[in-house]
């Protein structure tokens, strides 16, 4: 199925080639686990600090087990950042 | 010590300037800057006071550990009454300014009454003096900054300034120190215009002693330099992106306020994004960012230094803006970008030079701004009241004319500098103002941030990141991650960021560094500086100490707990997408128990317990 990767700050360098706006579309088996999806694009796990799906964040815990990702989805990484 | 013991007096009023010593029974309790400063406002100006009456007094206040070797120590705070929201106002600033008033011999400068004519007040170490001002006044910043050193001939004064925003009776004007940092809230360079004074310069050549143990300071600075150089966030990430990453990060999350906090998120967000800073343009392959850059003594950097497109229609035919100047930070790009429903960063940050320029708090406008085009939106302005203006949300051009005309008080820009609740009071729709206490909201939904609606609503200087800034916890997951859409544990997360905010503010050094630092780190930094035992716990005391004093100022100031509150907007009407989608900020579910733990009454009244517990001045 088709989903949406956002990586961003530095991390937008380990996006596909052509990549615009920190985003691509890209194909990921259902059973996928979102660590198996940062493995994939060789973000080093600690950098993969903040990642929401649609918006959620979900924990380090729970990036390990298959994340019932749906078509469409959106996965959005960062590294450790801040500002105010 | 650290603290040079010292404070100018300067009475505008008879020109009369006079040192006094320091009382430091109540630095012991307040230690400086923020909460020093207000206690000596407190002790010398009736909070019921007219804000631009010649009884309002304006503090200009360092930290102990301002123009030390202490990374960031280079912070200066400005305390009045404000005139946007009749409450306190203490607004903080980096660059070089507070480390030169330091380097002068100075913990503060308390200006009090009111010049018959402008002036500037010039101070070269223990010599200080008014300077007649009638040529600067009606200048803007850096037009009068330009000037000052021309004067003296020494391209080393530092200076904070007003421009012309603050002189038309702008009520979010700015003080703006080194041309582009700013004591940018709560309208504190409407204040100083309120005084006839145009400008602060500093010259300091006596550097920055008095230091309890010298060894220690020294080895603790550099111990907890290198935690900040470790972390990736200030090592890293803040220097390369600054502020600005968080705009992808809270729109994704569904919590960037967008047209006038009408939705939650922007679908223009990336254009105006810190990583879109860093894309080259098409028209001359540059990018919009040129380097970072830092304060006084600091070792993150996240300030930004921008270049506009020269091809731009805002800057084409005006080569004064085609260099390099302060670019856009998170909250300012938000304000004039998202809230506008604005996408393009060359208008943004030429618009954020403009406030430079001429001393606008951005945040304050960008919002007001976003207001009035609601207004207009909804037939209640038309172009008659804008000057012929098509003030719609999105118009890059509007927000241009409008920035230009609000920077030199002229036109509508003269409404716009009303304010927001004026604003939308004078033209009969109060519940289109997004503030509280008079002060416009910054950059974060609380539908989708529940925290946040708690520390806005709770905020001694009315809307406001920066007084309990749990964006950290709720979204970064600093120190620890919590979820941003509950409730539950929000008071006190909210009160341990205030206090643990209101110490740092009080110490000379930076906010930013406490991601990266707790008190764990800055406490052993003051205990080495400053004479008394400076444990981690006397400073959340004292920071505490402080956020009382500050609400004791207010109470007295006639506010009540019914302006602990937020716009109907985002109390009654539902996020439209995004995580927090049907959601509404439940701050019912958040006060009482907020005013259970700060020790006031079901009102929001301080009890007397609690004045006794702080020893709060009766």
């Amino acid at each position: 199925m088709q989903i949406t990767l956002k990586l961003y700050a530095h991390l937008g360098d380990l996006l596909p080639a052509n990549s615009k706006q920190n985003k691509a579309e890209i194909e990921v088996p259902e059973s996928i686990s979102l660590n198996e999806l940062i493995d994939r694009f060789q973000i080093p796990r600690p950098m993969a600090h903040l990642v929401l799906v649609n918006g959620l964040f979900v924990c380090d815990r729970d990036r390990d087990q298959p994340f019932a990702l749906k078509p469409k989805d959106a996965v959005a990484i960062w590294p450790p950042v801040a500002g105010g | 010590m650290a603290w040079t013991k010292k404070i100018l007096r300067v009475n505008l009023t008879d020109g009369v300037i006079q040192a006094e010593p320091l009382n430091m029974e109540w630095a012991q309790q307040y230690l400086g800057q923020r909460g020093l400063a207000t206690r000596y406002l407190v002790e010398e100006v009736d909070s019921q006071v007219d804000a631009l009456s010649p009884e309002n007094k304006f503090i200009m206040a360092t930290g102990p550990l301002t123009g030390t070797m202490a990374s960031t120590g280079g912070r200066y705070s400005c305390i009045t009454k404000s005139p946007l929201t009749g409450a306190i106002a203490c607004s903080n600033s980096g660059g070089f300014f507070g480390a030169e008033m330091k380097n002068a011999g100075w913990d503060m400068i308390i200006l009090e009454g009111k010049s018959p004519t402008p002036v500037y007040l010039y101070v070269e170490d223990s010599e200080a003096r008014l300077i007649p001002a009638d040529d600067l006044w009606g200048k803007s910043v850096w037009a009068t900054d330009e000037e000052i050193h021309k004067k003296h001939q020494d391209p080393q004064i530092r200076i904070a300034c007003i421009g012309r925003a603050a002189e038309s009776g702008n009520l979010f004007a700015a003080v703006v120190n080194d041309l582009h940092r700013a004591a940018g809230r709560s309208g504190v360079g409407t204040v100083l215009a309120s005084k006839n004074v145009k400008a602060v310069a500093l010259r300091g050549t006596r550097g920055v002693g008095n230091l309890k143990d010298p060894m220690r300071f020294m080895n603790a600075t550099f111990e907890h330099k290198q935690v900040l150089a470790a972390n990736a966030v200030t090592g890293a990430g803040l220097p390369t992106y600054g502020t600005q990453v968080l705009m992808n990060v809270i729109n994704e999350l569904g919590a960037l306020p967008t047209r006038n906090m009408r939705e939650v998120r922007f679908e223009g967000a990336h254009s105006v994004s810190g990583e879109a800073m860093h894309e080259p343009r098409a028209s001359d392959g540059k990018k919009n960012l040129t380097r970072n850059g830092g304060c006084f003594g600091c070792t993150i950097a996240c300030g930004r230094i921008s270049t506009v497109d020269r091809t731009h229609f805002s800057v084409k035919d005006k080569p004064q803006y085609w260099g390099n100047s302060g670019g856009l930070e998170y909250e300012a790009a938000w304000a004039l970008g998202p809230d506008t429903g604005v996408d393009d960063l060359d208008a943004l940050t030429y618009v954020n030079f403009l406030c430079n320029e001429d001393g606008l708090d951005p945040i304050s406008f960008g919002a007001t701004v976003a207001a009035a085009m609601e207004l207009f939106e909804d037939g209640v302005l038309t172009t008659a009241d804008t000057g012929g203006i098509e003030l719609k949300f999105g118009s890059a051009e509007a927000l241009v004319q409008i920035t230009e005309l609000t920077a030199r008080g002229e036109g509508f820009g003269k409404e716009i500098g009303l304010g927001s609740k004026r604003l939308c009071e004078k033209y009969g729709r109060p519940e289109l103002s997004m503030t509280v206490k008079g002060q416009e909201f910054p950059a974060y939904d609380p539908r989708g941030i529940q925290g946040m609606g708690l520390t806005y609503a709770t905020s001694n200087r009315g809307a406001c990141h920066l007084r309990s800034y749990t964006v950290s916890s709720e979204v970064l997951g600093i120190p620890i991650k919590t979820d941003p859409l509950v409730t539950d544990g929000k008071p006190e997360l909210v009160i341990a960021f205030q206090d643990a905010t209101a110490a740092v503010d009080s110490s000379g050094l930076c906010i930013f560094t406490t991601f990266a630092w707790s008190l764990d780190n800055i406490a052993p930094q003051i205990d080495a500086a400053c004479e008394g035992d400076w444990s981690v716990e006397k400073c959340a005391e004292v920071g505490a100490r402080i956020w009382q004093l500050e609400r004791d100022f207010n109470m007295r100031a006639g506010l009540t707990g019914a302006d602990d509150t937020l716009p109907k907007r985002l109390l009654k009407d539902a996020a439209n997408v995004g995580p927090a989608e049907g959601k509404v900020c439940d701050l019912d579910a958040m006060l009482p128990k907020y005013y259970e733990l700060r020790g006031w009454t079901t009102d929001g009244q301080l009890t007397s317990e609690t004045r006794q517990r702080y020893g709060l001045p009766s």
